[in-house]
């Protein structure tokens, strides 16, 4: 019995160590090479200022122009997710890192979870960027009523979208550019159906409830009610609904990443497909 | 008796892709089907303390014999254990116990330092800052790395990149290192510089034990306790580097100096006193240079006929103490691809 306990605290040890080995990386990247604050801040700004614009241009109601700030910030999450988590095992593979990691007595959660908090400093600063300077140019005005609850909805969204990056980067560590130019023609189309946009319930009922099934829909939707509430903004759920939801989603996808990984991981062993043909 | 590697009856094969692709459908072309045979019936024991070697040409499978214990890799069939464990069964604690390190590597990121790179990769095995550190400083100091231990990696010659390579392989002090071509790449200093580190190491550490691929001769010659002689996923042979020479009788062993051989075929082709004969045109000298290995020691005369029926002057003959590299040409029938036009041939 001590002996498992001892393993257990052990194997804890590793793991926080290897998420901070892991996102120590992006850390560092921030530090020493600052150009991606043009790129990863900036220029992101553009485009929502874009969608501002039309917005302003077409005279829609004036919490459009907020809903597209908030989205773009929340945009910064979902790239992150994207290609610098779930992505991010296939290009490990072609540099000669996976197999480094998959050779050590860690878990794979831990190494992607340091990815995630590793590059949660760029993407945080993107997304307050977006939000501050957005709703400084365009007068954005926000009324929130309940911060906790805000709150809440913000991380259950992120726990749900990290879980789902998770469960794609076992898919891109077995199927690398496949999945990655599979990720790339979904990019356009998800942030359509998932309401970056416009709110998701413009595009209908059914094709809502659809979209619903991607996290960032239910989080995007919430947090747009929380902080204009008091504004007509034609919610999916109400938002107590949309939190339960996410929070059943972060466990869902939690788990469905911990047995997918393992599950591809077999897989890639069986097949011979983990490391490159020249190692 | 534990072994620290035992394999049984060890295969692995590879599938080819079996999916057509729709433009061979359209075209009525064959689907590509079939199976690549890396490993049939490997059968390994290595003892604890041990420097093994698995010397082979390339292709010969020593490395997904080594991704088999690394697990990286699942066997076809057979099994393989890692200080007892079978790594089909219990990976996790298998990675407790190794590490591995591979030649022409180019891990880590570019954005990071030397010391930053090996400390990051210890992370994965639980090995606090400090130890990290204090290892890390004293091997950097054996190897020459000291000065630029905050160099970024993206800097480094690749030599020096092989150094710290070889030192984040080390550094977590691994029960069992696999090392896949450590040297491969490296000019002659710097690879001296390894095999003298790891040499080291293994003095200073009786008890671990480290399994080495390589198919440079000399380096197993050098290194290793015992070696496995592998070629086109067997093993042909196991046992010490002596025992291998010794087998190979040294009276049978001669190198012949012939003038230059353009004809494609080989002289003494069919000879029945030949096992096997290796050829090395030297265009710049005029010569060819064979290295016959004789069923006895009386085949000689029958060489130096044969060359006289086919008007060849033998230029010198001389009786020669067989090498690893004559013991791995005698077992595998062929050499392996050097660089300096060595033919290779069969009698």
């Amino acid at each position: 019995m001590m002996e498992i306990a001892t393993d257990r605290r052990k194997a804890l040890a590793t793991n926080l160590r290897a998420i901070w080995g892991r996102a120590y990386v992006r850390v560092v990247g921030a530090n020493r090479e600052p150009s991606w604050i043009f790129f990863e801040v900036l220029l992101p700004l553009l485009a929502a200022f874009a969608f501002a614009l039309v917005y302003r241009a077409l005279g829609a109601p004036e919490q459009y122009i907020g809903f597209v700030i908030v989205s773009g910030a929340m945009v910064a999450f979902w790239q992150n997710i994207l290609w610098a988590m779930a992505a991010q095992f296939y290009w490990e593979k072609e540099m000669g890192n996976l197999e480094l990691y998959l050779i050590a007595p860690v878990s794979r959660m831990a190494i992607l979870l340091g990815m995630a908090i590793g590059g949660l400093f760029m993407t945080a600063t993107r997304a307050i960027a977006v939000l501050v300077i957005g709703s400084w140019v365009f007068n954005v005005q926000y009324a929130v009523t309940d911060w906790l609850t805000l709150f809440a909805v913000f991380w259950a969204t992120m726990g749900a979208i990290y879980g789902l990056g998770m469960m794609a980067s076992s898919l891109f560590m077995l199927f690398g550019r496949q999945a990655w130019h599979t990720a790339n023609l979904f990019q356009e189309p998800v942030y359509f159906v998932t309401g970056f946009y416009f709110p998701v319930r413009s595009l209908g009922g059914v094709v809502a409830m659809g979209a619903s099934i991607i996290p960032l829909t239910l989080g995007l939707d919430a947090i747009r009610q929380l902080i204009f509430a008091g504004s007509p903004v034609n919610p999916l759920f109400s938002v107590r609904v949309e939190l339960a939801l996410l929070v059943a989603a972060t466990v869902i996808l939690n788990w469905l990443a911990l047995k997918g990984l393992h599950y591809m991981e077999t897989l890639g062993k069986k097949t011979g497909r983990l490391t490159l043909k020249a190692q | 008796m534990s072994w620290a590697i035992a394999t049984h009856d060890l295969r692995r094969t590879f599938r080819k892709d079996t999916v057509r692709k729709w433009w061979k459908r359209r075209r009525g072309l064959p689907r590509d089907s079939g199976e690549t045979v890396a490993l049939d019936g490997v059968d390994l024991a290595v003892r604890p303390g041990e420097l093994f070697g698995l010397l082979g040409p390339n292709g010969a499978g020593k490395t997904t014999v080594l991704k088999i214990l690394a697990t990286l890799l699942l066997p076809t069939s057979g099994r393989a254990e890692v200080d007892g464990i079978d790594v089909a069964v219990d990976a996790r604690r298998v990675r407790e116990r190794i590490n591995m390190v591979s030649g022409g590597e180019h891990s880590g990121f570019g954005i990071l330092t030397v010391r930053e790179t090996i400390w990051m990769f210890a992370q994965f095995y639980g090995v606090p800052t400090k130890v990290v550190h204090e290892r890390c400083d004293r091997m950097m100091e054996i190897l020459g790395l000291t000065a630029d231990a905050n160099t970024k990696i993206s800097k480094l010659s690749t030599g020096m990149r092989q150094k710290m390579n070889i030192i984040r392989g080390f550094v977590t002090d691994p029960k069992i290192l696999f090392l896949d071509e450590p040297t491969l790449g490296l000019d002659v200093a710097v690879a001296r510089e390894v095999r003298a580190f790891v040499a080291e190491w293994m003095r200073e550490h009786p008890e671990r034990t480290i399994i080495l691929t390589t198919h440079y001769m000399a380096e197993a010659d050098e290194m290793c306790d015992r070696i496995a002689i592998i070629d086109r996923g067997k093993v042909l042979a196991c046992d010490t580097p002596a025992q291998l020479k010794h087998d190979l009788a040294p009276d049978c062993l001669y190198r012949i100096e012939i003038p230059l051989w353009s004809e494609g075929d080989n002289p003494l082709a069919e000879l029945a006193a030949v096992r096997s004969v290796a050829m090395e045109h030297r265009d710049d000298r005029g010569r060819t240079q064979m290295r016959v290995i004789l069923e006895d020691e009386n085949g000689i005369a029958a060489v130096t006929e044969r060359l006289s029926q086919r008007g060849v002057a033998a230029l010198s003959v001389t009786r020669q103490e067989p090498t690893l590299e004559d013991a791995f040409l005698n077992l595998v029938g062929h050499g392996l691809s050097n660089g300096n036009g060595a033919e290779q041939a069969g009698a």
